[in-house]
């Protein structure tokens, strides 16, 4: 690196998190929370106590069910999967020996670990937070430095205060210009990643600016934050600013009083100073994106709804042929076919990545008055028992019932196959989640990632679609 | 933790890019609440007929007589993207893996390996393919070995240098718990905190100034 006294803002937050260099060579950094939730925070305190040490400070870690528990209404402690229950008992009996704060299976403010924890103000800006879950890294959206760990790690956070850890590299993607009507903070990310490849942020973390970003909303901001593990990315962090500070006020843990103007002061130092020097730079022009869909089984298979999936012969390197063909046969897609043009069996809209308030809103939006197309199944989930209020209130589980949509409980559900849920083998799924791996949402389960509005769009369609198309056919129709 | 300093086993290739914890092992195989009972979910997906059955799937390459007794792993770019899940890297040891050779690792499962005494080692693709070729002429009698003192990688007269962070490299000798050895540093930690208090109060008054986690 140039010597330079200008700092990034991932810089700055490292530093002010440093308690000291290692002779190893890795930092010990302070970290402020330690989120856990029941697939592994369970397993974490028992192996913690079993090797005799302790929580060093149960005030600053917080733990929720959102991985197993289920998403039907009424849910109790019994999951699809066969041995949930053993998680949430042994979770609950693990957190109060702990003393820790358990957002338990029908607490009213139980909801995914990534949702809850800004939702709250537990998270804030100039943080550091960890959570044995790899999209910790949402939690940048706020300008906290969060990142994914391990359960030994969690164990290391929970009995010292701190993690050893190597500092990554420094990439900024700059993004300017304006998303299109209808483009979204995931069509944005997907592009991002499907131009870079699925390994291009890996040894970085990331900061995103620009213009397009600084009129993202904070929950747009979370959703792009989110897939940078999906972009291999240590985290992802955006610099905070009024639209952070207007998110964060009044949130039940959020500083108060003569607290909050200590704590505005400080995050208004929190960007990259402007001759900061990043090892990479990338630069993404927000105009030119649309929405967009994977039609393989890695984020970086993905292309624009009115493009075709690839000719794996067209590719030169023998191991992306290979991927792309395993890929198609997997997905039951051939080359060269148009992905708008693709039916599906499901539709769901959901996860840490697309089921804030926000998310559902626009959802709704498009599925208002309309119907989802015969034989397909759709399901909603809310992110928390909060969103699942808030939207009630605004009446937008009506309007997804009554377009023929089931409208759940707040967790994690089928973004997975933990909690023992699944739309099917060889099911196709239009998805607002973040992995479209082999198996993911269950065995031979066939994933395609999408915006929400695009989810709501092809529900209804029966195929996929974005929702300016639907509106385009419809009034073709009409 | 169990010391890693050299190892000599048969290698099996499984020459993928983005192989992801979810197919090292799938979520419905984390069925207790365990490190323990999941070697056999390793890489279910593949490795048997149908999910959830035990039928061996005979073309996944672990299954296959010449891999047998298999303990070192060949892979492409971005091996272990994806979930945190520490199980994968448990399922791993369950098995047997000692070590991992790919031309990149996710970074949280680079971390969870080290952790638990399995060696990640990045090599470039061509390499990789050199090895995967010398393996597969005959894999029983064509054993790797990996000497993390000298990190060298060593198969039939074919030698590779390989590189790991220092710290990473000293963990794996020695077999260190890192818990112990950061709460050698417990009052460095202390002092730190103490200030962090004074001069950033706003980041713990909201968790403190409450009643059983209920904020006044």
């Amino acid at each position: 690196m140039a010597i330079n006294s200008a700092s990034t803002l991932f810089d700055k937050l490292w530093s002010d998190h440093t308690v000291c260099e290692l002779d190893s060579g890795e930092t010990l950094l302070y970290i402020d929370r330690v989120f856990l939730h029941e697939r592994t925070g369970s397993i974490a305190l028992q192996s913690l106590h079993s090797a005799g040490y302790k929580v060093r400070d149960a005030r600053r870690v917080f733990c929720t069910m959102d991985h197993i528990v289920d998403t039907f209404p009424g849910r109790g402690d019994k999951t699809l999967m066969p041995s949930g229950s053993d998680f949430i008992l042994a979770t609950r009996s693990e957190t109060r020996a702990a003393n820790i704060r358990l957002f338990d299976v029908n607490d009213e403010d139980q909801g995914i670990v990534h949702v809850i924890s800004p939702e709250l103000g537990l998270v804030l800006p100039g943080l550091t937070q960890v959570c044995p879950d790899s999209h910790t890294c949402t939690l940048g959206g706020i300008g906290a430095l969060a990142w994914g760990i391990g359960s030994s790690e969690a164990e290391h956070a929970l009995a010292t205060g701190t993690l050893r850890v190597r500092k990554p590299k420094n990439m900024r993607v700059i993004v300017d210009g304006e998303l299109a009507s209808g483009v979204t903070a995931k069509d944005l990310v997907l592009h991002l990643i499907a131009r870079f490849g699925s390994n291009g942020g890996a040894g970085y973390a990331v900061e995103f600016c620009g213009s397009a970003i600084r009129r993202l909303s904070v929950e747009a901001r979370f959703t792009l934050c989110n897939m940078a593990v999906e972009f291999s990315a240590f985290t992802a962090i955006i610099a905070p600013d009024e639209t952070v500070e207007d998110y964060v006020a009044g949130r039940d843990f959020a500083p108060k009083g003569e607290h909050w103007h200590d704590a505005c002061r400080y995050w208004r130092t929190l960007r990259s100073d402007e001759d900061a020097v990043f090892d990479r730079e990338l630069r993404v022009d927000a105009n030119l994106i649309r929405p967009m869909v994977t039609w393989g089984t890695s984020p970086e298979q993905v292309a624009g709804l009115h493009e075709c999936t690839p000719d794996p012969e067209t590719f030169a390197e023998i191991h992306r042929r290979e991927a792309a063909q395993r890929a198609l046969e997997y997905q039951g897609l051939k080359p060269g076919q148009v992905i708008a043009d693709i039916a599906v069996n499901a539709a769901f809209i959901g996860s840490c990545t697309n089921s804030r308030i926000s998310d559902l809103r626009a959802a709704a939006a498009v599925v208002q008055g309309r119907h989802i197309a015969p034989g397909v199944r759709g399901v909603v989930v809310p992110g928390s028992r909060r969103v699942k209020r808030e939207a009630e209130k605004e009446g937008l589980d009506r309007i997804f019932t009554a377009a023929g949509f089931e409208w759940r409980d707040s967790g994690c559900s089928m973004c997975f196959y933990a909690g023992g849920e699944t739309f099917g083998a060889h099911q196709r799924v239009i998805s607002s989640t973040n992995r479209n791996f082999e198996g993911r949402q269950g065995p031979n389960t066939r994933t395609h990632l999408a915006s929400p509005a695009t989810v709501a769009a092809s529900a209804i369609a029966g195929y996929i679609t974005s929702a300016e198309s639907l509106a385009n056919s419809e009034s073709l129709i009409a | 933790m169990k010391p890693f300093v050299t190892h000599t086993g048969i290698a099996a290739p499984l020459l993928r890019r983005n192989i992801d914890t979810d197919a090292i092992i799938p979520s419905r195989e984390m069925k207790r609440v365990s490190k323990r009972g999941l070697g056999e979910g390793l890489f279910a997906g593949w490795r048997y007929t149908l999910p959830g059955s035990r039928e061996l799937n005979p073309s996944f390459v672990l299954n296959r007589p010449e891999y047998a007794g298999a303990s070192i792993l060949l892979a492409l770019d971005n091996f272990g993207c994806g979930s945190s899940r520490e199980h994968a890297v448990w399922a791993l040891a369950e098995y047997g893996v000692r070590a991992v050779i790919a031309s990149g690792f996710g970074a949280i499962f680079h971390t969870n390996c080290i952790r638990n005494g399995i060696l990640p080692v990045r090599l470039d693709e061509i390499s990789i393919t050199a090895l995967a070729e010398q393996v597969q002429r005959d894999p029983q009698s064509n054993p790797v070995t990996i000497d993390l003192q000298t990190c060298l990688i060593q198969c039939g007269d074919l030698l590779w240098p390989f590189s790991l962070d220092e710290s990473a490299r000293h963990q794996l000798l020695n077999g260190l718990d890192p818990i112990a050895l950061t709460l050698q540093h417990r009052r460095a930690i202390d002092v730190y905190e103490q200030a962090r208090r004074k001069q950033r109060t706003w980041v713990y008054a909201p968790l403190e100034d409450s009643v059983e986690g209920v904020p006044l």
